[in-house]
C-alpha cells in the first residue's frame, strides 16, 4: 500500500475523482473543526461542478461559505483565518481565476514561513486544464506558477484514490497548497477508494512499471499516457510514471525511472514554456545524464492560450496519438 | 450609516478611559518610535543598515494610539510607518534595531528589512509591499474570530494610496457583508512616495465606509489620545457585533518616502504648517501640564535607545549557510500568540 492509513476505513468503495475529492472535504469537515471551505457559489448552489453538492445541509452555511466574487479576498482572509488557527479550503471556481488571487498567494502566503515563521496552512482547490471547449479562461494549468514561487507545495493527482489522499495530506500540511483538479477528469476516472481519512503522500508513483522508456507525466496526461501506451508499441517493455507531485518533485523516483528505462517522455497539458517537465527534463539533463539513451523528449500544449473550438483545441493538446508517435520515435532512436 | 468627525479631545472623551500612568505610556511609545528611527536613521547613513530606510515620523500619535486600545488576544497587521504599534505589543528596540541593520537577532532573521516584520508570538503579522494585501488577511482573521463566537478583533493600517487597490476594495466589502470585527485605519499621510491625495481619490475616503455598509470617522492622526478613543470605540463596536469600522487617521509624512527622496515635490509650507501639530509635542504639552516629568521620560528612553543601538550592533549577522532554510514549515502550524496589551483598561477589566 502506497497510502497511509490514519483511521477508520475498512471497504473500498468505487468513486469519481470527483466523488473521491467530495469523500476527502466531507471527512476533513467532519473531522476537523477548524475546517471550512470558501468560494465562490460552493454553498447553497453546491459548487460549479458539484464539489460540494449538499454540503450545507450536513455544516451549514458558515463551514461551507459562498463568498463575494472577489478572489484575491478568498486567498486573503484565507490566509488571516490561518493564522489565527483555521484551516481553511479555497475552491476557485476555475484554476484560471487563481491569477487575481495570485498576489495574496505567491506574496503573502507563499513568503509568511520564511519571513516570519508563521505557519499559512491553506489549500487552494484549482479545477482545472482543457478538452472540453472551455476557452482560453476556463482552460489552463497554471501550476508552473505556483512552481516557480518558493513556499507554496503542488499537487496534481490522476487517480481517484489520489484525489482523495492527496487532499487529506493538502489539508492537514502546514503550509500553502495547490490542489491542481483536473476538471477533464472528475467523472471519467473512477476507481476503489478507501474510506475514512488517509494521506497520499507528495511523491511519485510508478503506474505502470516497464524498462525500455519512460513516461513521465501528472494529472490529466497520466491516462493519455496509460492509452498512448496499451497496445504494447509494439512489443516494447513502457513505463508511466505519475509524478502526483510538483512541489516537492520527487527526484529520487524521476532519477530511478531513468535509469532503469535510459529513454524518457516527458508530458504536459500546460503551455510548454517553463512547464513542470521542463524542469523535469532539466534535472535529468543534470543528474540523469549518463542514464540516458536517447534525447529527453517533451510533448507539450505550444504556447498559445486555450483555443475554443474542438479542432482548434484538439490541435493544441497533447493527445494519446502524439504521445505515441513520440514515443515510437523515441524508441526507434 | 454614519460617517463623521470625531471630537476634538483634549480633556474630552479620550481622557475618560486613559489614567495619567496610560498616557504617559502613549508618549513613551512615541518617544521611543522617534528615537528608534532617529537612531536607525544614523546607523544607515553609517552603512549598517542595509537597503533603503523608511520611517514614520510624525505619525507616531497614528499607531501608537490605536494599538494602544486593543487587547492581548486581538491581531495586528502593521505597516511601515507604524513601528509604535510593534513596540506597544511587546518587541524589545534591540530586535528592532538589529532587524534594520540585518542581524540574526532581528524579528525575521535578516529575512526581511526595514519595518517589514511582524513577531507572530506578539499577535502580529508583518506587512509585504504589495499594498494593502493585509487588509485582506486581517479581514480573514476577523472572519475567523465570528465563526468560533470570539470576542476580539483584528486591526490593520493602510496608506492612501492603498484605497486605489483592489484588495482594499475587496476587504472592505467583504467585512461589510459579513459584518466582521475589523478595524481598519487608513493613514492618509497626504503622499503616496510623490503622489498626492488629489490624484489617489475624487472622494473623501472615509466617505466609502457608508458605501460598504459600516462607520466611518475622521480622526486627528497627530493626536494619540483622539486616535486611542477612536479605535476604542471602533474595537468596542466590533466586539457587540456591530462589524467594521473605518478609521481615517489625517496626518502628514514629514519626511521623504525613503532615505533616498527629498520630498522636493511637497511644497514647503505644508510641511511648516503640520510640524506645528507634532503629535509628541502636543502630548508632551498635556502632561507637562498634568505635572509629569518630560525630561525624565526622554532620558529614559534614550537609555534604553543607547542600550539597545549596544546590543544590536554587537550582535551577529546571520549565518549565510541557513539562507535557504525555513522556506516551508515542517512542524506543526503555531499560531499567532497573544501580545503585551498595557492600555489599564484590560488590567482593571472595566473596558475589556
Amino acid at each position: 500500500m502506497e497510502w497511509v492509513l490514519l483511521w477508520g476505513g475498512s471497504l473500498m468503495p468505487t468513486l469519481t475523482y470527483l466523488q473521491a475529492i467530495s469523500a476527502a472535504l466531507r471527512d476533513e469537515l467532519r473531522a476537523d473543526e477548524r475546517v471550512l471551505l470558501m468560494g465562490e457559489d460552493i454553498g447553497v448552489f453546491g459548487g460549479a461542478f458539484k464539489v460540494t453538492d449538499g454540503f450545507v445541509d450536513e455544516f451549514g452555511t458558515e463551514r461551507v461559505m459562498d463568498t463575494p466574487l472577489a478572489e484575491s479576498g478568498i486567498i486573503g482572509t484565507a490566509i488571516g483565518a490561518a493564522v489565527v488557527g483555521m484551516r481553511p479550503v479555497c475552491e476557485m471556481q476555475f484554476s484560471d481565476f487563481i491569477s487575481c488571487g495570485f498576489d495574496q498567494l505567491v506574496n503573502v502566503a507563499g513568503k509568511m514561513h520564511y519571513r516570519q515563521g508563521l505557519a499559512v496552512p491553506i489549500t487552494v482547490r484549482l479545477p482545472s486544464g482543457g478538452g472540453f471547449s472551455g476557452g482560453p479562461f476556463h482552460s489552463q494549468n497554471p501550476e508552473a506558477w505556483f512552481m516557480h514561487s518558493p513556499g507554496i507545495k503542488v499537487v496534481a493527482p490522476s487517480t481517484a484514490e489520489d484525489a482523495k489522499g492527496l487532499l487529506h495530506a493538502a489539508i492537514h500540511d502546514p503550509n500553502p497548497v495547490c490542489f491542481m483538479e483536473h476538471k477533464h477528469l472528475y467523472r471519467r476516472v473512477k476507481g476503489e477508494v478507501p474510506s475514512g481519512v488517509f494521506e497520499t503522500p507528495f511523491t511519485a508513483r510508478v503506474a505502470q512499471p516497464g524498462s525500455d522508456l519512460v513516461v513521465i507525466a501528472y494529472g490529466a496526461m497520466v491516462p493519455v499516457a496509460l492509452e498512448a501506451v496499451s497496445d504494447g508499441l509494439d512489443g516494447a517493455s513502457v513505463e508511466v510514471l505519475d509524478l502526483r507531485s510538483l512541489v516537492p518533485l520527487d527526484e529520487e523516483a524521476i532519477l530511478d525511472s531513468v535509469e532503469r528505462c535510459s529513454k524518457v517522455v516527458i508530458i504536459d497539458e500546460a503551455n510548454q514554456m517553463c512547464a513542470a517537465g521542463a524542469q523535469v527534463a532539466a534535472l535529468i539533463a543534470e543528474k540523469g545524464f549518463e542514464s540516458l539513451d536517447g534525447p529527453v523528449v517533451r510533448v507539450a500544449t505550444p504556447d498559445v492560450p486555450i483555443p475554443f473550438s474542438p479542432p482548434l483545441e484538439s490541435a493544441v493538446l497533447p493527445g494519446v496519438d502524439r504521445v505515441r508517435e513520440a514515443c515510437r520515435e523515441l524508441l526507434a532512436y | 450609516m454614519a460617517t463623521h468627525t470625531a471630537e476634538p479631545t483634549a480633556g474630552g472623551a479620550a481622557v475618560e478611559h486613559l489614567t495619567l500612568e496610560d498616557r504617559v505610556w502613549l508618549l513613551r511609545a512615541m518617544l521611543l518610535m522617534r528615537g528608534l528611527e532617529e537612531r536607525a536613521m544614523t546607523l544607515y547613513r553609517q552603512g549598517k543598515v542595509p537597503g533603503s530606510f523608511y520611517d514614520g515620523y510624525g505619525q507616531e500619535a497614528v499607531s501608537a494610539g490605536a494599538a494602544f486600545a486593543m487587547g492581548p488576544q486581538d491581531r495586528l497587521c502593521i505597516l511601515h510607518r507604524d513601528l509604535a504599534a510593534h513596540l506597544i505589543r511587546g518587541v524589545t528596540p534591540a530586535r528592532i534595531l538589529s532587524q534594520y541593520m540585518g542581524r540574526a537577532a532581528g524579528i525575521t532573521r535578516g529575512r526581511d528589512g526595514n519595518v517589514h516584520f511582524g513577531d507572530r508570538q506578539l499577535g502580529c503579522v508583518g506587512m509585504v509591499s504589495m499594498l494593502p494585501d493585509m487588509m485582506l488577511v486581517a479581514t480573514g482573521m476577523a472572519m475567523a474570530f465570528k465563526l468560533r463566537g470570539e470576542r476580539r478583533c483584528a486591526i490593520t493600517w493602510f496608506g492612501d494610496g492603498s484605497t486605489s487597490r483592489g484588495d482594499f476594495h475587496e476587504a472592505m466589502n467583504w467585512a461589510g457583508v459579513q459584518k466582521l470585527p475589523v478595524i481598519f485605519v487608513l493613514e492618509n499621510n497626504q503622499y503616496a512616495y510623490s503622489t498626492p491625495v488629489e490624484k489617489q481619490f475624487a472622494v473623501d475616503p472615509v466617505e466609502r465606509a457608508a458605501a460598504y455598509g459600516f462607520v466611518g470617522v475622521t480622526v486627528d492622526g497627530n493626536d494619540a489620545e483622539a486616535m486611542f478613543e477612536a479605535a476604542r470605540a471602533a474595537r468596542e463596536r466590533a466586539l457587540n457585533g456591530e462589524g467594521p469600522t473605518l478609521i481615517e487617521a489625517e496626518t502628514m509624512r514629514m519626511h521623504g518616502h525613503a532615505a533616498h527622496d527629498d520630498m522636493k515635490y511637497v511644497p514647503k509650507e505644508q510641511v511648516e504648517e503640520w510640524r506645528k501639530r507634532d503629535p509628541i509635542e502636543r502630548q508632551e504639552a498635556r502632561l507637562r501640564d498634568a505635572g509629569v516629568d518630560i525630561d525624565a521620560l526622554r532620558a529614559e528612553v534614550k537609555a534604553s535607545i543607547d542600550e539597545a543601538a549596544e546590543e544590536a550592533l554587537a550582535g551577529p549577522m546571520p549565518d549565510p549557510s541557513t539562507a535557504t532554510d525555513g522556506v516551508f514549515c515542517s512542524g506543526e502550524a503555531e499560531p499567532l500568540g497573544d501580545g503585551q496589551a498595557p492600555w489599564s483598561g484590560f488590567s482593571s477589566g472595566g473596558a475589556a
